[in-house]
């Protein structure tokens, strides 16, 4: 068991898959001889050369359209968009074609592909370096989603998402990247998809969280047990499919549920938990679903105090607990 | 570097591979380095995307099935262009005219039939897409969708998975001389350029997009000059002039097997046509104009070339016409009979397992409450696909 950063096990989780399937290929801009902009593909190019770490143009939708046809052509390739900010040139590659191939040829084509994407604010990225845009895809059957939180559900996850057969946009939050470390065992193992954990056991209320968010309820959830306030924490890690029986049994069990997510309120992720757990276990509520999530303004400031204003944070988290709790 | 690529100028490339005329390849087909069982091959092929074609039509009109979206006028360059790529290596991505293309690449008037019922054995789909949208995974035709030239860049990745693990395949993708107008084509350009893949773009440029004339979506008169602009031949042949069509495409595919890189191939053919059955095209087309197309239809034009080099003889061409209708007639008749794709089979391929999670809706799988006598009904818009 090695500790290692969170980007540490996503670079090294894509070199093992490379090392052991020739068909596993990685493209994107300036992932080549620079390693990505964030350094997520360092080293990679140097060990698999030019044919399978590939630099390309600054052309967003000929970056996934090109994986979609390299991967009916017997390749798994994983596709860098360098932000998910970027990721919007390549919308209708990703939602008129790699989510419903498989659908609209009867099973005839699939497109094993992994798209991975930083998102995420916190880290002075203004409008178009922090976005949050799960939402976006979750809402469109045929692509898998996947928001890891931990170096071991990132490499476990990872290697599920390029061995699957079928379209997942990995989602990094890139102020974790090198701020969470954790365990990675040296071993093959894998984290499915569509499974979310129990991350903090608790009685009285539920969390509903992923990526960077899930780590502050934790936080929060540690100061409001000094108020005596026992909070269930659940890290979704797979956003679609999503484990509503992970999430319904918590629920049914606190009576209680706040959803916690950093893009912006208005018809985000979190929307749609809010709906399930309204539809699913409202005989169980004792109190309303709630949500603390990002201000709805076009994007993440640039200025600190603009930033620190739009970020949810473990303190506006512990206040949506105490609210919720009061109930 | 976009060059007129007539039948001199290309005739030696060819020549190359030519074999002498004697038993079975006469002078024209030899002339194309290929037999006279290829040339009624074709024929057969153009004959019976026609034909096939013009079925859509009939039961279009007859209320039999709801939509029409046609290749007539494109059929000629279609099949010449295929014909030089490798069935079942090989890889085209098609768009909604590729008729002949399909037919081509092995799709049979059944399968074309099957999509215009939209029935469940309808290979393309199994009755999920619009007719139009052909693909076919065993013979090596990808799937389409509307949003149009997203397929150049399949084709292109399909190359680019060609060339790493060297299968020594080509990629052809087709569209309209509309769809070339898109950013999709440009961004797939450049890199199958940069990388020189085994990557052939066949632009069909019949003059419209939809209604829009063509002096309305380029300011160049042809879309093979943009060719140019990323250091690769652009070609442009006669649509109606299968044999130069031909020449063209086999050019474009020896260039791309030898690892030399992609080609751009303008075949200006004509729209024979509305742009689909909910379209009303004496609104911007004159009669004048509609008139005049009939003199440039590749069909006659071919079946007058075969017959003056005596490969095509009357009781040669009455018994494929005669074959070419008993096909149609029997496609029609098993696309008719066969049954519906049933509502439990709906949330089917989402994705290759099934998902507990996807819950189907609250009135299950049932019969629905659909209205009596829908088949006939056109699209809602007119242009409803572009």
């Amino acid at each position: 068991m090695a500790l290692k950063t969170f980007i540490e096990a996503i670079r090294e989780t894509m070199a093992e898959e490379m090392r052991r399937d020739e068909s596993v290929i990685l493209l994107g801009e300036d992932v080549g001889l620079k390693g990505g902009v964030f350094l997520a593909t360092d080293g990679l190019y140097a060990e698999f050369g030019e044919d399978r770490v590939i630099d390309t143009p600054l052309s967003e939708s000929m970056i996934i359209g090109t994986s979609i046809g390299a991967a009916m052509n017997g390749l798994r390739p994983i596709a860098e968009i360098q932000f998910a900010d970027f990721i919007f040139p390549a919308f209708n590659q990703l939602v008129s074609e790699a989510a419903r191939m498989r659908y609209r040829s009867n099973n005839g084509f699939g497109v094993p592909m992994t798209v991975r994407a930083p998102y995420g604010g916190g880290v002075h990225g203004a409008l178009y370096h922090s976005q949050s845009v799960e939402a976006f895809f979750t809402h469109v059957p045929g692509l898998k989603v996947v928001i890891p939180s931990t170096p071991y559900d990132a490499a476990g996850l990872l290697r599920s998402s390029i061995r699957d057969e079928d379209p997942v946009l990995y989602f990094e939050h890139k102020k974790m990247y090198r701020s969470v470390r954790g365990d990675v065992p040296a071993t093959d193992y894998l984290v499915p998809l569509g499974k979310a954990a129990i991350t903090h056991p608790g009685t009285q209320i539920t969390i509903l969280a992923y990526g960077l968010m899930a780590h502050y309820a934790l936080e929060a959830a540690d100061v409001v047990a000094e108020e005596g306030i026992s909070v269930e924490v659940v890290d979704l890690r797979t956003l679609r499919p999503l484990d509503k029986e992970t999430i319904l049994s918590s629920v049914k069990k606190t009576g209680k549920c706040l959803i916690v997510y950093e893009d912006n309120k208005f018809l985000g992720y979190g929307a749609e938990l809010a709906a399930i757990v309204a539809e699913e276990a409202f005989d169980y509520l004792d109190g309303p679903v709630s949500r603390v999530a990002g201000p709805d303004v076009p994007g993440v400031p640039y200025n600190h105090v603009l930033e620190d204003w739009f970020m949810v944070n473990p303190e506006k988290i512990a206040d949506g607990i105490r609210k919720l709790a009061a109930y | 570097m976009a060059t007129k690529s007539t039948a001199k100028s290309t005739a030696k490339a060819a020549a190359g591979s030519a074999a002498k005329s004697g038993p079975g390849v006469s002078k024209l087909a030899a002339s194309v380095g290929l037999t006279d069982a290829d040339l009624i091959g074709m024929y057969k092929v153009i004959a019976t995307a026609r034909a096939v074609d013009e079925r859509m039509w009939i039961l279009n009109r007859a209320g039999r099935i709801p939509f029409v979206i046609s290749g007539q006028g494109h059929e000629g360059a279609q099949a010449a262009i295929a014909w030089p790529l490798e069935r079942g290596k090989d890889w085209i991505a098609p768009f909604y005219r590729s008729i002949a293309t399909c037919l081509t690449f092995g799709m049979e008037a059944r399968d074309i039939l099957t999509a215009q019922y939209a029935k469940a054995i309808d290979l393309s789909s199994g009755g999920r897409q619009m007719p139009g949208h052909y693909g076919n995974v065993a013979n090596n035709l990808v799937s389409l969708s509307s949003p149009v030239a997203t397929q150049m860049l399949h084709a292109v990745g399909i190359a680019l998975a060609a060339k790493i693990r060297k299968t020594g395949q080509v990629a052809l993708t087709s569209m309209g001389e509309g769809s070339s107008n898109q950013g999709d084509v440009h961004e797939g350009l450049n890199f199958a350029a940069i990388h020189k893949l085994p990557f052939i773009l066949c632009v069909e440029n019949n003059g419209y997009a939809i209604s829009v004339p063509v002096s309305k979506q380029l300011a160049v008169p042809d879309v093979a000059a943009r060719a140019s602009g990323y250091g690769i031949p652009g070609v442009i042949v006669d649509g109606a002039d299968v044999l130069a069509c031909y020449r063209a495409a086999k050019e474009a595919v020896d260039r791309a097997r030898r690892g030399d890189g992609p080609t751009l191939i303008e075949a200006k053919v004509i729209r024979l046509t509305a742009h689909s059955s909910d379209d009303q095209q004496t609104k911007y087309r004159s009669a004048e104009e509609l008139e005049g197309l009939k003199g440039e239809d590749p069909l006659p034009r071919f079946r007058a070339e075969l017959r003056d080099a005596g490969v095509l003889t009357e009781e040669l061409e009455a018994s494929i016409a005669a074959e070419v209708k008993a096909d149609i007639d029997e496609a029609t008749e098993y696309a008719e009979s066969a049954a519906d794709p049933t509502p439990d089979t709906a949330m089917k391929w989402v994705f290759a397992e099934d998902w507990p999670g996807e819950t189907p809706p609250t009135w299950g799988f049932g019969a629905g409450h659909g209205l009596e006598g829908h088949e006939g009904d056109a699209s809602a818009a007119e242009g409803a696909v572009d």
